[in-house]
């Protein structure tokens, strides 16, 4: 007799919990002969807000960090998900990914997080300056993180363009609300376990499952979020993320690529467009 | 404590700056590649000498064929001045700098004029920074590719600048450099109420044999900014200004791939510990709050004093403010000149009015006031608190806000509680205590036992709603650039 499947409910994730949406809504993710796979959180705009208020909570110790530790826990990152290879490569399968795609994904997620745990004690040492003024002042620039970032994440890739966007994001110092892959949102909350086995603090990353069309409003004009990344090729989207968050001038940055599996896809770039500069004057005579 | 000793007689003698070897022309025409032309709207405006009233000239109000004409030229001009050498950019930059040096003195003396600014200020800090900017810029052009590791930098295309009145020709040399050394080209449109000095600026464009349309000077109100703004060949907004107009930018360009850089307003905190130099940080006070009239976005607005010297700042304070010298702009012992519109002067007196309708206890110093012109005493409130509309609000006056505190995390979390992000101060002899705060405060710029000071190297701009981007140093030169 064959065993009976457990089978897996999947949440969203927030503060290091995971609760179910507040609004106790779902919508169904089907394989493509139309068998149902999970019923999904319809997360709502509490569900946002209670995610931002964790983000929040959270950042301020996160950037504090030092940046050799956040580097480690990037890499603690890799090696969990490294060690469930398997599970992910499984669970890209039954969402349509054929087996060689689902195993170039995995591998390519974690090498990513790898590239950026590298980052953590050196993308400073890239972006700062010594700034030669005229005045007997030492003068220098550095970087700090921009705060709490809301992501709507690549619809492609859904665990590597996650993993892609937000990397940059946390090694940087800052936290973020992620709305995961609308089409493909099983593997992002797989992921959430993999982060909250990884010494990573609860509320630096929370994700959220969702329809952007819902969501995408509130992402935008919550007043306390410093960015937003929007993953996607829908203007009409975009121009209304840019057109709301002008309300308290969020940093919007869109991504228009797909190819997250390219080399082009990663650089230090990815971390520096998250960060603000800060230039600090002390006079240099007594 | 040691007052100054300000009760007997100290008054200064006049020392006028002269003013008869200024020439300006009774209609300013626009800049447009390369030549004064009409402007299409055959409209001009008065531009007034705030401390007197005065008509000093009167300048051409661009309208939208204007800006029309302006783009295009300066679109023309794009193909082959994104495509000469770059080291030829390069020395083009240079000669405008040696020649901003070369007519400093007018130049200072017009922007006062125009502006009302102590002709101390225009002369020692906007007219030098403004040649040194030039200067700074111009050694970047063929560089540009040392900045960006692992990426090939491109010019924009045709930049479209609005700038402020605070400081006029410094604005426009923020702007002006960086772009036309990165290989744009550019339509600059200097505030309403001052443009002479970028129309003088423009006279050495001209002389300087940069090729024609490369610098495109259009001057007029809200309007013409909103023309250049709007239009579908420009590629690209930097916009200096309130947070307000900031805002109404991003809206409209919502959709649009044009890049846009703000530089907005501000809130600065002002943070002195009980262990800083005292006579050194009340001077540094004055100079954050009361430096160009409080027409400063970074100005430091918000003064936090740690309780236990409360009473001694605070009467240091109202001592040294005693004796600051309010009036002539072009007197050279003048401290605080005029305030650069009468719609400012509204402004300003409206949060005054505010500020004690909600209970804020007022302070100015008693200073003899010309009869003619815009002009504010130098003023501070007591007794406000973090809700009060005056810690709020910038006024971009001569206005401070004094509020106290105890610990270090409470004065983080009161300089931290505004939407704004430009700038902030920190005044303590202890070293461990800078870095703290320096690393806290939400600020694009911030200060230490020291304030307003500028240079071309220095990154400057906001956090938050005080802007996007920054300008001036190596940091500057990305707002001007893509990568492909």
């Amino acid at each position: 007799m064959t065993r009976i499947n457990v089978l897996k409910t999947y949440k969203i994730f927030i503060g290091g919990k995971f609760p179910r949406t507040e609004s106790g809504r779902y919508f169904d993710v089907k394989n493509k002969k139309g068998k149902l796979l999970a019923n999904m959180c319809l997360s709502s705009r509490k569900d946002f807000r209670n995610a931002v208020v964790a983000a929040r909570k959270a950042q301020k110790k996160w950037q504090s960090t030092s940046a050799l530790n956040k580097g480690q826990i990037l890499y603690r990152i890799a090696e969990i998900l490294e060690g469930r290879k398997a599970q992910f490569i499984d669970e890209l399968m039954m969402t349509g990914s054929s087996r060689k795609q689902s195993k170039v994904e995995v591998e390519l997620s974690i090498d990513r997080l790898i590239y950026y745990a590298g980052w953590s004690d050196k993308f400073q040492q890239i972006f700062s300056s010594v700034n030669p003024v005229a005045s007997n002042h030492f003068n220098f620039s550095t970087l700090q993180p921009m705060g709490v970032i809301a992501v709507i994440s690549p619809n492609d890739f859904p665990l590597l363009g996650l993993i892609s966007v937000v990397a940059p994001l946390i090694v940087g110092g800052n936290s973020c609300v992620i709305l995961s892959s609308e089409k493909n949102p099983m593997v992002s909350i797989s992921f959430a376990e993999v982060i909250n086995t990884s010494d990573v603090p609860h509320g630096v990353l929370n994700i959220l499952t969702g329809k952007r069309k819902e969501l995408i409003t509130h992402f935008a004009s919550h007043k306390d979020v410093n960015s937003i990344i929007y993953c996607g090729n829908n203007n009409e989207e975009i121009k209304n993320i840019e057109k709301i968050s002008a309300e308290n001038l969020k940093r919007v940055k869109i991504y228009k690529r797909t190819n997250w599996d390219s080399q082009d896809s990663q650089s230090p770039y990815f971390i520096e467009k998250f960060q603000e500069i800060k230039t600090t004057w002390h006079p240099a005579q007594v | 404590m040691n007052r100054l000793n300000i009760n007997k007689k100290w008054d200064y003698s006049d020392a006028l700056e002269a003013t008869d070897h200024i020439i300006l022309k009774e209609k300013y025409d626009l800049f447009i590649n390369g030549e004064f032309v009409k402007p299409n709207s055959e409209k001009y405006f008065d531009t007034i000498n705030p401390a007197t009233d005065e008509i000093i000239a009167r300048v051409a109000g661009a309208n939208k064929k204007d800006v029309d004409f302006a783009v295009d030229s300066a679109r023309r001009a794009f193909k082959s001045w994104s495509k000469i050498k770059a080291k030829d950019r390069g020395k083009y930059i240079f000669r405008i700098a040696r020649m901003i040096q070369e007519r400093a003195k007018e130049f200072a003396v017009i922007e006062s004029m125009d502006g009302g600014k102590p002709i101390r200020e225009s002369r020692d800090i906007d007219i030098p920074l403004a040649a040194n900017h030039f200067f700074y810029y111009a050694g970047w052009a063929d560089k540009i590719e040392y900045a960006f590791p692992n990426k090939t930098p491109k010019p924009l295309g045709v930049a479209g600048q609005i700038i402020p009145w605070n400081f006029p020709l410094l604005m426009a040399a923020w702007k002006i450099a960086p772009a036309i050394a990165c290989g744009n080209t550019v339509v600059l449109k200097p505030a309403e109420t001052t443009s002479l000095t970028a129309l003088k600026l423009a006279e050495i464009i001209q002389e300087s044999g940069l090729p024609k349309g490369v610098v495109n000077i259009v001057t007029g109100a809200g309007q013409t900014g909103a023309e250049i703004v709007n239009h579908p060949d420009v590629n690209k907004i930097a916009f200096t200004g309130s947070t307000a107009v900031g805002k109404l930018i991003e809206r409209s360009l919502a959709g649009i791939e044009k890049k846009t850089t703000l530089e907005l307003g501000g809130k600065g905190a002002n943070i002195i510990f009980e262990d800083a130099a005292i006579d050194q940080a009340v001077e540094g006070i004055i100079n954050a709050i009361f430096l160009n009239q409080g027409h400063v976005c970074c100005a430091g607005s918000r003064l936090f004093i740690q309780e236990s010297i409360v009473n001694t700042v605070i009467e240091k304070l109202k001592d040294r403010m005693s004796s600051l010298v309010v009036g002539d702009p072009l007197d050279k012992n003048t401290d605080i000149g005029a305030i650069n519109s009468k719609e400012q002067l509204a402004t300003i007196n409206k949060y005054i009015q505010i500020g004690k309708q909600e209970g804020g206890e007022i302070y100015q110093s008693k200073c003899n006031i010309p009869k003619k012109g815009n002009w504010c005493p130098p003023t501070l409130f007591l007794n406000v608190s973090q809700s009060h509309a005056i810690v709020q609000e910038e006024i971009f006056g001569p206005v401070l806000t004094i509020q106290t505190f105890r610990t270090i995390n409470e004065v983080i979390e009161k300089a931290n509680n505004t939407p704004f992000g430009l700038s902030a101060g920190v005044w303590t002899e202890k070293g461990s205590k800078i870095f703290k705060l320096t690393q806290a405060l939400n600020a694009g710029v911030v200060w230490a036992n020291t304030y307003n000071k500028f240079d071309p190297a220095s990154p400057f701009g906001g956090f938050k709603e005080s802007g996007i981007g920054r300008e001036g140093g190596l940091h500057g030169l990305k707002a001007y650039l893509k990568f492909e």
